[in-house]
C-alpha cells in the first residue's frame, strides 16, 4: 500500500465519523420537533410565543419541518399524478389543464379556504393547523414539480423505450430503471425553485385569522407577526437572521447534494464542462463505511425483490379492443366530465351569490384590474431596472458567477420578512399606500428576473460578440442588435415566474401592518384578504375565483405567445 | 459449440403491409405485400433507402409494432408483441447513461428475473466476450462511440437471442471503428461462440451488407416492397477488392438506382405526392461540379464516385434522386451522367445558374409550381404554409408533409419563385427588401 492509499484510506474514515455525526443529528433533530407538532391543543388557545432570541433556533426547526413534510407529500403527489397524467390518454386529457388551472389559483387563497376545514378534521389537537399550513405549502410545490415530471415522462427517448420494451422490462421496472431516472434533473430543479417559493407561503401561513379563528403555530413567520404587532423592530432583525442561516443550511445540505447526485442522471452522452458540485455529497462519497453499508443494504433491497413471488415475462400486447367498447368508454367518460362541470359550475355559482350581491361581482372585477395594472407596471419597472444589470454581470462571467448563488438565493428569501420595515419607512415618510406597497409585491419575485438575465447573458456564444465586435457594435446599437435579443427567451422564463409570485404576493402586500395601524392599498389582494379576515367564505370563493381567472388570461393569451415567439424567434442554438 | 439446422425456419413473414393514419383519417401505405423468410444460420442484410419502410419492418419483426396485414412467425408461432429470443443492437445505442457498462448489460437479465449471482456471472462473461473487460464499472458518457456499441452488442447478446436483429448499428461509428466491430463480430458468428441462430442487419451501405450477409433483400420506396434478393456465395473473411465483390457492389448499386417509372427520361413533373429529397441546392451544385471536372468528365461509377467524395449512400442517393427529378443528371446501371442542362447549370454563373433552376424547378416539381401558382391567383399574393401542409398530408404523415414542404419551399425560395416568413408561415411573392424594410 502506497503512503497516498493509506492516507486516503486513514481519511475516509474520519469521513465516515463526520457523516455519521451529522445523519444521526439530523435525524434526531427531526423526531424531536416533530413530537412538538401533534401537541393537544384546544381551538381559540393563543400558543404562547416569546420574542426572546433564544427560542428562534426552535422556532426555526419547526418551519423547516412544515416544509420537510409538505415537500414529501409533493414527492408523492408528483409521482401518482404525473404518471397517471402520462400513461392513460384519457385521465391526461382532463389532468394536464386541471394543474394548469391549480397552478393559477393563488396560494393563499388556497389557505384561506382550506385552514377551518383541517382544523375540524383534527379536533383537540394542533395537528389540524399544522396541516393546514403544510397543505399551503404544498400548493406552492406540487404542481410545478408534477408538471416537470410529466413533460419528463412524455419525452422520454424512444429508442430507450423500444430497448426497454424489446428486453421485456415490467412497467414497473421500465418506470424505476428508465423514467424515474430520466427524469430527475428536471425535477431536482423544479424542485429546488418550488422550495424556493415555499419559504414564502410557509412565512405567511403560520399566522392566520380566519374569522374568529385565530391561530399562531410557531415558527420563524408568527414569531414576525408576533414582533410586528409589539412593535419590535429587533426582534425582526433576528429572525431575518435565523431564516438567512436556515435558508443556507437547507441548501447546502439538501440542495447542492441532490442537484450535484442528479448530473448522473442528465441525458447526454458527453460530459459536461461545469458540472455542479457539492461538499457534503463528496463527503458521503468518500466515507467508506457508509458506502459499503448502503451498497449492503441495496444489495439486501435486490435479493428482497427477487424474493417477491414472479411476475411473468412482460408480455406487451397490441391492443385489440373493439371500437364499440371503446366508444361505449368515450361516452361515459365524457358523461361524467360534462357532469362534473356542470356541478363545479353550479356549486361555484350558487355558493358565490348565497352570501355576495350580484353587483359587487362587477366591482371584484374591477379590483382585479387594478391589481393586475400593479403585476403589469412592476413587471415592467423590475424588467427596466434588472434587465441592463443582469446583462453587464452575465458578459463578465467572473462575476457572474459570485452574483449568480446570490440571486438565486434573494429570491428563495421570504421577502414578507422584509414587510414590517418597508411599513416602518412607509409610515414614517407618510407615502401613500396605494403605490408604495406595491413594490412589496414584487420585492421576493424579482429575483427570478435578474437570475435568469444573468444566465441569458452569459450564454450568448462569444463568437456572436466577437462578430458584433469585428462589425464595430458598441453602445445602444449593440444592446439593440444583440444583447437585448439574446436574452429574451430567458427573460421570459424569469418573467413568467415573477409575475405568478406577484400575484400570489398581492394578498399579502396590500395590507400590511405595524404595531396597530394597518395600511390597505386597492385591489383584489386586500379584498381577498379582507374576507378572510372576516371568516366570509362567498367573498374570498369569489376573490379567488377571479384572481385564477385573471392569472389564467393572461397567461394563455399573453405570455404563452410571447413565450411560443421568443422560442422560434430568439433561440441561438 | 452448437449445431444449426438450415431447414428450420427462424422468422418468417407473410406479406406484410403496414399503414398509418394521416390527419385526414386516410392511410398511407408504408410497407406493401414483404414475405421474407430467415432460415438457421443465415445473416440476412435489409437493405433500402430512406423512407424505404425498413426500420418500420424491423420494428414488426421485433414486436414493438403490430402489422396491417399479414402474419409475422417466429420460431413458426406468430408474434404478439416483444418475444423472448429476439434482440436489437440500435443505431443510437440506446444505451441507459445512469447506468454502469456493467448495469446496462444487465437490464435484460433483469427483466427475465436471472437470479443475482447468475446475472453478474452472465454480463460479466458478455462483457468479456466483446472485449469490454475493465470498463464494466465505467459509465457511458466515459466511452467512446465504438466502446459504446460495443455495450449495445454485449447487451443484446447476454439475453442469447435467436436471432439479433442490428437497425443500421454501424452506421453511427466512424470507418475504422466500424470495420474493427464488423470483423469482431463475424468471428464471434463464424467460430459459433455466440448461441444466435440468426442475423437481420438492416443496412443502408451497401459494402457493408455485401461484406457481412449471405442474402441481401432491397426494399424498394413508396410503399415499401422487396425490390430484389441476392445471394452472396462469397466465404469469409471477404476481400473488399476482390473482383467478384466489386461486381456484387456494382450489381447492388444498379438496382437501388433503379426507378420504378422512368421519370428521369420523360420531361414530365413529379407529382404532389412525390418525397422530395432532402438536399440542399448547394450540394447538389457541388456534386455536378465534381462530375463535370476531373477524372469524370460528365459520367461516373456511383461506387467508385461515393468512394472518393468520402459520402456513405444515405448521402448520395438523395442527391441522385434530387438530380434525376431536376432533369439534371441520368442513373443507369450503376452509372451517373450529367444531362446537356446539368452541364449548362454548371457553366453558368450565380445569377445564371439561379435562372436556370428556376426554369428545371418550375417545370419538373409539381409543388413548387402548385405554391407558385395559388400565390399568383390570390389577391393578396399571399398564402399561409399550413394551407399546403394540409394538401400534402392527405399523401404523407404530419412530419413527412412539413420535411416534403420545407424542400419545396428551399428549392422555390432559391429559385426568386416566391418568399417565405418562418415566424409567421407565410408565402408570398414579396421581395426580401420589402420585408424588412417593415
Amino acid at each position: 500500500m502506497t503512503w497516498l492509499e493509506k492516507n486516503i484510506k486513514k481519511k475516509s474514515y474520519i469521513w465516515d465519523i463526520v457523516a455519521f455525526i451529522i445523519v444521526m443529528g439530523l435525524v434526531t433533530l427531526l423526531a424531536w420537533g416533530s413530537r412538538l407538532m401533534s401537541v393537544p391543543y384546544t381551538f381559540g388557545e393563543q400558543i404562547p410565543l416569546s420574542l426572546d432570541p433564544v427560542h428562534l433556533p426552535l422556532y426555526a426547526l419547526r418551519t423547516v419541518l412544515r416544509m420537510v413534510s409538505a415537500l414529501i407529500i409533493s414527492f408523492a403527489f408528483t409521482f401518482i399524478y404525473a404518471t397517471i397524467a402520462a400513461k392513460s390518454r384519457r385521465a391526461e386529457s382532463i389532468l394536464v389543464p386541471f394543474l394548469d388551472i391549480l397552478q393559477s389559483v393563488p396560494i393563499l387563497g388556497f389557505l384561506s379556504i382550506t385552514v377551518t376545514g383541517f382544523i375540524a378534521m383534527f379536533p383537540g389537537n394542533l395537528l389540524g393547523v399544522e396541516m393546514a399550513s403544510i397543505f399551503a405549502i404544498f400548493t406552492s410545490q406540487a404542481w410545478n414539480m408534477a408538471f416537470s415530471f410529466y413533460q419528463s415522462l412524455k419525452t422520454v427517448p424512444k429508442e430507450l423505450q423500444e430497448a426497454s420494451d424489446l428486453f421485456g422490462l415490467s412497467s414497473w421496472q421500465k418506470f424505476w430503471k428508465l423514467e424515474a431516472p430520466f427524469a430527475t434533473p428536471n425535477l431536482i430543479w423544479n424542485t429546488m425553485m418550488s422550495v424556493s417559493g415555499g419559504w414564502f407561503f410557509v412565512v405567511a401561513s403560520e399566522a392566520i385569522t380566519v374569522g374568529k379563528t385565530s391561530v399562531t403555530l410557531p415558527g420563524i413567520g408568527s414569531y414576525v407577526a408576533q414582533a410586528i404587532q409589539s412593535k419590535n423592530l429587533p426582534a425582526i432583525g433576528y429572525a431575518l437572521l435565523t431564516m438567512l442561516i436556515v435558508i443556507l443550511v437547507y441548501d447546502q445540505l439538501l440542495f447542492r447534494p441532490l442537484v450535484a447526485w442528479a448530473e448522473k442522471f442528465k441525458f447526454e452522452l458527453t460530459e459536461s464542462q461545469d458540472s455542479a458540485e457539492s461538499w457534503i455529497l463528496t463527503l458521503f462519497q468518500r466515507a467508506h463505511l457508509l458506502r459499503s453499508l448502503t451498497r449492503k443494504m441495496g444489495k439486501q433491497w435486490t435479493v428482497f425483490i427477487e424474493r417477491l413471488p414472479k411476475l411473468p415475462r412482460h408480455t406487451l400486447k397490441f391492443k385489440e379492443s373493439s371500437s364499440l367498447v371503446m366508444r361505449l368508454q368515450g361516452v361515459t367518460w365524457y358523461g361524467i366530465l360534462i357532469s362534473g362541470m356542470a356541478f363545479g359550475a353550479w356549486m361555484l355559482i350558487s355558493f358565490i351569490t348565497s352570501g355576495v350581491n350580484h353587483s359587487e361581482i362587477f366591482g371584484v372585477f374591477m379590483l382585479g384590474l387594478i391589481t393586475f395594472a400593479r403585476v403589469f407596471v412592476l413587471l415592467i419597472l423590475a424588467s427596466v431596472i434588472w434587465v441592463p444589470i443582469g446583462v453587464i454581470i452575465g458578459l463578465n462571467p467572473r462575476l457572474a458567477n459570485r452574483v449568480q448563488p446570490l440571486a438565486q438565493f434573494l429570491a428563495a428569501f421570504p421577502a414578507n420578512l422584509f414587510f414590517p420595515i418597508a411599513v416602518f419607512i412607509l409610515l414614517r415618510y407618510h407615502l401613500s399606500p396605494e403605490i408604495w406597497t406595491a413594490p412589496l409585491m414584487i420585492l421576493g419575485t424579482q429575483w427570478y428576473i435578474l437570475f435568469n438575465v444573468i444566465a441569458g447573458a452569459s450564454a450568448i456564444p462569444t463568437d456572436l460578440r466577437e462578430a458584433a465586435q469585428n462589425f464595430g457594435l458598441s453602445g445602444w446599437r449593440l444592446w439593440k442588435h444583440l444583447l437585448l435579443p439574446g436574452i429574451v427567451p430567458p427573460l421570459l422564463t424569469g418573467l413568467i415566474t415573477a409575475s405568478g409570485g406577484t400575484w400570489n404576493a398581492s394578498i399579502v402586500a396590500e395590507v400590511v401592518s405595524w404595531g396597530s395601524t394597518t395600511i390597505t392599498a386597492t385591489g383584489l389582494g386586500s379584498y381577498i384578504a379582507h374576507w378572510t379576515d372576516k371568516g366570509d367564505y362567498p367573498h374570498i370563493v369569489l376573490g379567488v375565483a377571479v384572481m385564477s381567472l385573471y392569472v389564467v388570461i393572461f397567461n394563455r393569451f399573453f405570455w404563452r405567445r410571447l413565450y411560443t415567439i421568443s422560442q422560434t424567434r430568439f433561440r441561438l442554438d | 459449440m452448437n449445431i444449426l439446422h438450415p431447414e428450420n425456419e427462424l422468422l418468417n413473414l407473410k406479406n406484410i403491409s403496414k399503414s398509418f393514419k394521416k390527419s385526414g383519417g386516410e392511410e398511407h401505405l408504408v410497407l406493401e405485400g414483404v414475405s421474407l423468410t430467415i432460415r438457421e444460420g443465415e445473416i440476412v442484410a435489409l437493405l433500402g433507402r430512406s423512407g424505404s419502410g425498413k426500420s418500420t419492418l424491423l420494428r414488426i419483426i421485433s414486436g414493438l409494432a403490430r402489422p396491417g396485414k399479414g402474419d409475422v412467425l417466429y420460431c413458426g408461432k406468430p408474434v404478439t408483441g416483444p418475444v423472448k429470443g429476439l434482440a436489437m443492437v440500435f443505431q443510437t445505442f440506446a444505451l441507459f447513461p445512469w447506468f454502469t457498462v456493467l448495469e446496462n448489460v444487465e437490464l435484460g437479465l433483469d427483466a427475465m428475473g436471472v437470479p443475482q449471482e447468475d446475472k453478474r456471472r452472465r454480463a460479466l462473461a458478455a462483457i468479456d466476450l466483446i472485449g469490454l473487460d475493465g470498463f464494466e464499472s465505467a459509465y457511458p458518457k466515459e466511452l467512446s462511440g465504438g466502446m459504446r456499441q460495443r455495450v449495445g452488442f454485449a447487451r443484446a447478446l447476454v439475453v442469447e437471442p435467436t436471432l439479433l436483429l442490428m437497425d443500421e448499428a454501424f452506421s453511427a461509428l466512424d470507418v475504422l471503428t466500424a470495420e474493427t466491430l464488423r470483423t469482431d463480430l463475424i468471428e464471434l458468428w463464424l467460430e459459433r461462440r455466440i448461441p444466435t441462430k440468426g442475423i437481420l442487419l438492416v443496412s443502408h451501405n451497401i459494402e457493408e451488407a455485401v461484406l457481412l450477409a449471405d442474402r441481401i433483400v432491397i426494399l424498394g420506396t413508396n410503399p415499401g416492397t422487396i425490390l430484389a434478393e441476392i445471394r452472396i456465395p462469397m466465404e469469409y473473411p471477404r476481400d473488399r477488392e476482390a473482383p467478384a465483390f466489386r461486381q456484387l457492389v456494382d450489381e447492388v448499386y444498379g438496382l437501388m438506382t433503379q426507378r420504378p417509372r422512368n421519370a428521369a427520361d420523360k420531361a414530365e413533373a413529379v407529382p404532389l405526392s412525390y418525397r422530395l429529397p432532402s438536399v440542399h441546392i448547394y450540394q447538389m451544385a457541388g456534386l455536378m461540379e465534381a462530375l463535370a471536372g476531373e477524372p469524370y468528365n460528365g459520367k461516373a461509377d456511383l461506387p467508385e464516385l461515393a468512394d472518393q467524395m468520402g459520402f456513405s449512400v444515405e448521402q448520395l442517393f438523395p442527391l441522385l434522386e434530387a438530380l434525376e427529378i431536376l432533369l439534371f443528371a441520368r442513373t443507369e446501371g450503376g452509372d451517373i451522367e450529367l444531362t446537356p442542362s446539368g452541364k449548362s447549370f454548371v457553366d453558368a454563373d450565380i445569377l445564371q445558374r439561379k435562372v436556370i433552376f428556376a426554369e428545371h424547378v418550375i417545370r419538373h416539381v409539381a409543388l413548387a409550381a402548385h405554391i407558385r401558382r395559388v400565390i399568383d391567383e390570390r389577391p393578396s399574393n399571399r398564402a399561409p404554409e399550413d394551407r399546403f401542409l394540409r394538401e400534402l398530408e392527405d399523401f404523407f404523415s404530419e412530419d413527412e408533409a412539413k420535411r416534403v414542404l420545407q424542400v419545396a419551399i428551399e428549392w422555390g425560395r432559391y429559385a426568386e419563385h416566391f418568399a417565405y416568413e418562418e415566424g409567421a408561415g407565410i408565402l408570398s411573392l414579396e421581395n426580401p427588401a420589402s420585408l424588412t424594410a417593415q
